[in-house]
């Protein structure tokens, strides 16, 4: 297919907006539109409701979206990590069952990757799936699992051979949460939020058919969904947000729009707290007069220092990447960077708090932001794959040194666990 | 001049990259940089004429007009990077880098001949501006330059002089005894009341002098600036180019770091696979990395006209300081006792990087002219607003520590 030019996808999207733009529609209507005519999720293949355009163009069309402040397709939460492996790894049956629903909105998912005993080492996951007649029988239990409480569908990676390999035994489902055999439990962080739960499966059903990927070919499946989770995270990392659109959003639409973002983005309004808030340091410095002290002025260079130089390791990665040259360094460097200046970012507001940083809620500086990025930073380093294992990508994929000798080849049900 | 900044060096640019890496490791590899450090002048004059002749290199980034190859300071800094990488003993530092940007910045007419004879090669120039006390602190510098019929005699004390010994012409920074305000003079090597005394240095790849002026004749070439603004752009242009001859070095010590821990065996493997020393590596890599970006961006900066320049330029200085010997400590750990002999060449870098990360003003110094910089845009935005500015206080110069 030849890709049509920046100019004439505007103008497209600029008259489809004029003719069918309604602030008075409701919701999922109007979201089903946006399926039928492709412009929903215009990077989509045009065979499943997009127009399988570059990233480039997509950006056109969001501009375009936003100048019109015209009702997006449903982004938040993991929806779009489970239509990106879906849309890999999917049957056709799988596609026509769930892609529609997930733009309009109707459906919310989750991912049930992590288990108790085994985080960073995700493929040592002991949750089991047991084939009886044309059903799979589930039992275990999973961590971790923002919108778990809400969540129609699940991404479920199980056990289904014991004596294969670690990496080689594993399935990839999509599970219905409701059902009785699903208990989900509310997990409470340090920082009081609770956006993630505990999920306890306990025979728990899925039918044959929604069986994503081969059997045993679950590590393929999952990798797919976590490539999708890492690339999102860089995109929140730089800044990258639906912006200010609030101003002129009136009507049944965009009411009902408001009331969604509600519930789905309810487990992520800590999220900024938790990158360390870098933009809030030079004004609380100058704003509580702690500017003239020598080291705060030191600590606050060396974070924003260190804040610009990873945003422009990211532009530089872009910039490579645009101009067809090899992935140097610099791609894979973000999300380990990105826990440096959320510790820097912690150290320089509590130079600056100074006491107040033992305040919490309204009583704590910035009604409560300030607590909260103290008791936030440290996920940072942990979600999404440790520090310690991103030094472990970093050092293997990158710099091409050896791997570390393995102990846990061989049949699964051999290897020690917790 | 572009007019924004890029993230990525042009073909072009990296063509010139290529061909001046070629040529170093050809000419200057470290076997050559001993011989040469340990020479009386501490370059190779031939291989400077070389470098004019074949590659134009000391007017790479001085105007056409001026004899020069008409390049930016993106070019400059591939070129330094280049040098930091192989330590090339040359006068580029002295010559090509701060001597040309000073006149750039305080003398761009009066300067024309001096810079054209930069950049043939023929003159080698080196800048006199700090002293013994103050850093780059310019209120804080005492030289002293008294009219005398059509010329002036300067007095005083110029200190970590590059080249100082050896270059034909010094080109001064004095205070003006009738209005007290900076500028920069021209002295000749030969001129009666100038004293260089080479300093003994960690770095003989860098060489540095004393120099002292007893009513030392000498030729005004031009005002530093309001508010210094010449001298602020000098250390600006030179700060950026020295951190990316920074970033040269580190790169350099990290691939041969990396190289290294690859090749040693002990407990049966290399050390390459073990933890402990694949995370250091993992770390050093991001450190490298933002160095280069925050160089790379301030040379583009530079070349953009941006008016923050001063605020990218320590921002960049700082990060390279900290990685540069970061990188070097690093090195010589990861190659343990070998790491600390005189035969094996890391130390080499080690001594660039400990020189480098306080010449031109240390990590401490920059980090506070950055925030400086914020202050000066934030006064400026609250006077547009008609606030008060608030309380101010002079106690900024303890975090000179």
């Amino acid at each position: 297919m030849s890709t049509p030019d920046r100019d004439a996808v505007r103008q497209e999207v600029r008259s489809w907006l004029e003719a069918n733009w309604d602030p008075d529609a409701s919701l999922i209507a109007w979201r089903n539109k946006l399926v039928d005519s492709g412009w929903g999720m215009p990077e989509w293949p045009e065979a499943w409701y997009g127009r399988g355009y570059p990233a480039e163009l997509v950006r056109v069309v969001e501009q375009e979206f936003g100048q019109a402040g015209a009702v997006t397709g449903a982004k938040a939460g993991i929806r779009l990590l489970a239509a990106a492996t879906l849309l890999e790894h999917g049957t056709d049956t799988h596609k026509r069952a769930w892609l529609r629903r997930i733009i309009t909105g109707e459906d919310t998912w989750c991912q049930l990757f992590s288990e108790p005993g085994s985080g960073s080492d995700l493929a040592g996951a002991t949750t089991r799936a047991d084939l009886r007649g044309d059903e799979w029988i589930i039992n275990g239990q999973k961590v971790w699992t923002t919108s778990a409480h809400h969540a129609n569908w699940g991404l479920l990676l199980a056990r289904t051979d014991w004596n294969a390999p670690k990496h080689k035994g594993l399935t990839f489902f999509v599970i219905n949460m409701h059902q009785p055999g699903v208990v989900v439990q509310p997990l409470k962080q340090m920082n009081g939020h609770a956006s993630f739960n505990e999920v306890f499966i306990t025979d728990a059903v899925v039918p044959r058919e929604n069986q994503v990927g081969q059997i045993g070919n679950g590590w393929a499946v999952a990798m797919t969904t976590l490539a999708h989770e890492r690339r999102r995270a860089d995109g929140l990392r730089s800044g990258s947000s639906d912006g200010d659109r609030r101003s002129y959003r009136r009507g049944r639409i965009h009411e009902e729009e408001d009331a969604e973002n509600k519930t789905v983005l309810a487990p992520y309004t800590w999220y900024p707290q938790r990158a360390g808030r870098t933009d809030l340091a030079l004004p609380q410095a100058v704003a509580s007069g702690r500017i003239v002290d020598p080291v705060v002025r030191q600590e606050l260079a060396r974070l924003l220092a260190m804040s610009s130089a990873a945003e422009w390791t990211a532009r530089r990665a872009r910039a490579a990447q645009q101009a067809g040259k090899p992935q140097g360094p610099e791609g894979s460097l973000g999300k380990l960077v990105a826990s440096h200046v959320a510790r820097q970012a912690q150290k320089v507001h509590t130079l600056i708090a100074e006491g107040d940083s033992m305040l919490a809620g309204t009583d704590s500086p910035l009604q409560g932001i300030i607590a909260e990025i103290l008791l936030s930073v440290p996920a940072v380093s942990i979600a999404g794959g440790t520090d310690e294992i991103q030094r472990n990508i970093i050092a293997e994929r990158v710099l091409d040194m050896p791997k570390e000798p393995r102990f846990d080849e061989g049949p699964f049900r051999d290897i020690p666990r917790n | 001049m572009s007019g924004t900044v890029t993230f990525a060096h042009t073909e072009e640019q990296a063509l010139f990259r290529d061909s001046l890496r070629k040529f170093l490791d050809t000419t200057s590899p470290t076997t050559r940089v001993r011989q040469v450090m340990e020479s009386e002048s501490g370059f190779d004059a031939q291989l400077w004429k070389r470098m004019a002749d074949e590659l134009a290199l000391p007017g790479i980034g001085i105007a056409e007009a001026e004899g020069g190859a008409g390049f930016g300071w993106t070019e400059v800094c591939i070129a330094m990077e280049e040098f930091g990488r192989t330590l090339c003993p040359s006068p580029f530092m002295a010559s090509s880098v701060l001597s040309m940007a000073a006149l750039a910045s305080m003398a761009p007419k009066t300067g024309a001949a001096l810079l054209s004879s930069i950049a043939s090669g023929e003159r080698h120039c080196a800048l006199a501006a700090q002293e013994l006390q103050g850093q780059w602190d310019f209120d804080a510098w005492q030289c002293t330059a008294t009219q005398q019929g059509e010329g002036w005699r300067l007095d005083g004390v110029k200190h970590l002089v590059v080249d100082g010994a050896q270059a034909q012409t010094l080109l001064v920074v004095a205070r003006q005894s009738d209005r007290r305000t900076l500028a920069l003079f021209e002295v000749e090597a030969d001129a009666e009341g100038l004293v260089r005394r080479p300093l003994k240095v960690i770095d003989s790849t860098r060489r540095l002098a004393l120099v002292s002026l007893t009513g030392a004749a000498a030729l005004l070439l031009g005002p530093a600036g309001e508010h210094h603004s010449g001298l602020e752009r000098t250390l600006d242009l030179a700060s950026i180019a020295l951190a990316n001859e920074m970033v040269g070095g580190m790169t350099r010590l990290f691939a041969d770091t990396l190289a290294y821990t690859r090749l040693r065996v002990q407990f049966g493997r290399n050390i390459a696979s073990f933890q402990a020393i694949k995370h250091r590596m993992a770390e050093l890599l991001i450190q490298v990395e933002l160095a280069r970006s925050a160089a790379h961006y301030a040379a583009s900066a530079a070349d953009a006209g941006m008016d923050n320049l001063s605020y990218l330029a320590s921002l960049a200085k700082s990060l390279a300081s900290d990685a540069y010997l970061l990188a070097a400590q690093e090195a010589i750990q990861l190659h343990g006792g070998i790491g600390f002999t005189w035969d094996n060449d890391t130390h080499l870098w080690f001594k660039r990087a400990k020189s480098s990360e306080v010449f031109l003003g240390t990590p401490v110094w920059h980090r506070e002219r950055m925030i400086r910089a914020l202050e000066k845009s934030v006064e400026k935005s609250v006077e547009k607003s008609g606030e008060r500015a608030g309380e101010r206080s002079g106690e900024r110069s303890g975090a000179n520590a």
